[in-house]
């Protein structure tokens, strides 16, 4: 017994410890190994991850139900508490909406008409997939989102996101029933965009803050901060004319936008599919030549920035 | 004497608790709390649980575990696959070595010491996701971020502390 104990501490004990250490060891280089294999193989990864989000889909969707209930209720309770005030300020908005329905109904006559006279080909009438939203990422890095619905809900990558304000983000990964979307504010979304009135060409990359940047505007483009900004539908990844948000800053790198979406709002959204092939399916891509300097390190956003070639040389 | 087929059972499952639940907790993690401006700054909590399982009982958290844990919380918070499987495994390392520092400090210490890790493995973080995305990335939501770390920890620890007491009890 008392020999056993000897052998135990003697011997097999740093056996044992060195093989921890060997493990442990082991795992840190695996873990190198992720990240290289992630920064090379992009597609190989994103496979892996819906692979697991897929499974783990139906326990998220069953968390964030009382989770959404409970934020329902408390926003319930604060809008008992400013009814009053809202009451007053939707009559307001009411009275001026009328305003607009009528010139609104007025444009929208004007604009069949036109139509008529110019035999102008109407765009492909969109498909709508609505999921809910079932995971928020935690975390400072990366800007995504999981959906509750997949391939299965028909939701194929590339499709626009939206929501009543404007746009979510885009697909960037799809499972069977779950799917992942790429905020716009993401660090490697970048979107094709069009600045109102001047109707300015640009692309939004996101940086990882809530307000995403305007980058490779049209040279001479005159920004002013409340401009809309809309997408441009250049490249096929997006339809034209989805707002996206407005320029609320502009400073001598760039000009940042602040967009219509609250992201912690997020409950329900719409997977857009407009029919459109998108640039994103299309593979094609590598061979382009491609002279877009910022945010060339993902395929995807490759095949995004790579479209907005055509927008413009870089501004600054 | 030989344990029975059930005690043994229940053993294996005791022992694989705290990973379970730590796998639990990358889930709560990525839920969408509704609350504006929070889902950035979440806390990391899979790493409060493995800190305190490393300080504690590191057998009952090995590193293949802290390895895994890692892997799904980048999957599911949507990181660099890889990083957070570095960052966890580095804080599990350095505790485990610095083991004789902690057995039977007073929790302050225990406490002051994630405050360090977290610290740590967020410089760690930040510097990993800045080469691999070729730039450097905002740092400030970051920052946040650590502050509800080290602030959000006693309550877990807590927990846990209640939990080990159980456990040790009944053993």
């Amino acid at each position: 017994m008392k020999d056993e104990t000897r052998f135990t501490s003697r011997i097999a004990m740093p056996v044992r410890s060195m093989a921890h250490r060997f493990t442990y060891v082991g795992l840190i280089a695996a873990a190198f190994g992720l990240m290289m294999i992630g920064k090379v193989d992009a597609v190989l990864m994103e496979r892996a991850r819906t692979l697991v989000t897929d499974s783990v889909a139906p326990i998220m969707d069953t968390i964030s139900r009382p989770v959404e209930n409970a934020s329902q209720f408390i926003r319930k309770v604060e809008a008992l508490w400013g009814m009053y005030e809202d009451n007053e300020s939707l009559r307001g908005d009411n009275a001026r909406l009328i305003q607009w329905q009528a010139v609104a109904r007025h444009l929208e006559a004007e604009n069949i008409a036109l139509r008529e006279l110019l035999n102008f080909s109407p765009e492909p009438e969109a498909g709508f997939v609505s999921a809910r939203v079932i995971a928020d990422t935690g975390g400072a890095f990366a800007h995504s989102l999981l959906l509750s619905a997949g391939s299965r809900q028909h939701v194929s990558k590339g499709q626009a996101v939206i929501t009543g304000a404007g746009l979510v983000g885009r697909i960037a990964g799809v499972g069977t029933r779950s799917s992942r979307i790429l905020l716009i504010t993401d660090l490697s979304s970048r979107i094709p965009v069009v600045v109102e009135p001047g109707r300015y060409r640009a692309i939004l990359a996101g940086e990882n803050t809530d307000r995403p940047r305007l980058i490779h505007m049209t040279p001479g483009a005159t920004l002013s901060i409340g401009d809309l900004v809309v997408t441009s539908g250049h490249g096929g990844a997006f339809p034209v004319g989805i707002a996206v948000g407005v320029v609320s800053e502009i400073n001598e790198k760039g000009a940042l936008v602040s967009p219509f979406v609250e992201r912690d709002r997020l409950e329900v959204v719409r997977v857009v599919d407009f029919g459109l092939d998108g640039i994103l399916r299309a593979q094609p891509i590598e061979e382009r030549p491609i002279s877009a300097p910022a945010g060339s390190d993902q395929p995807e956003a490759n095949a995004t920035t790579g479209a907005g070639n055509e927008v413009a040389p870089e501004s600054d | 004497m030989k344990p029975t087929f059930g005690q043994r059972l229940d053993t294996i499952t005791r022992n694989s608790l705290p990973v379970l639940f730590t796998l639990v907790l990358v889930v709560v993690n990525v839920v969408p709390l509704h609350i504006p401006g929070f889902s950035r700054i979440v806390p990391v909590l899979p790493l409060m649980a493995i800190y305190h399982w490393a300080v504690y009982r590191p057998e009952l958290m090995p590193p293949l575990a802290v390895f895994s844990i890692g892997v799904i919380h980048d999957i599911l918070s949507g990181a660099p696959l890889g990083v957070n499987a570095l960052v966890f495994l580095t804080i599990y390392g350095i505790v485990v070595f610095q083991q004789r520092f902690f057995t039977g400090r007073s929790f302050i210490i225990v406490w002051l010491g994630f405050g360090i890790m977290a610290l740590a493995a967020a410089v760690e973080s930040w510097i990993l996701v800045s080469i691999l995305s070729e730039s450097i990335v905002e740092p400030r939501a970051l920052a946040f971020q650590y502050i509800l770390n080290v602030g959000f920890f006693p309550l877990l620890a807590w927990l846990f502390m209640r939990w080990q007491h159980f456990y040790l009890r009944s053993e």
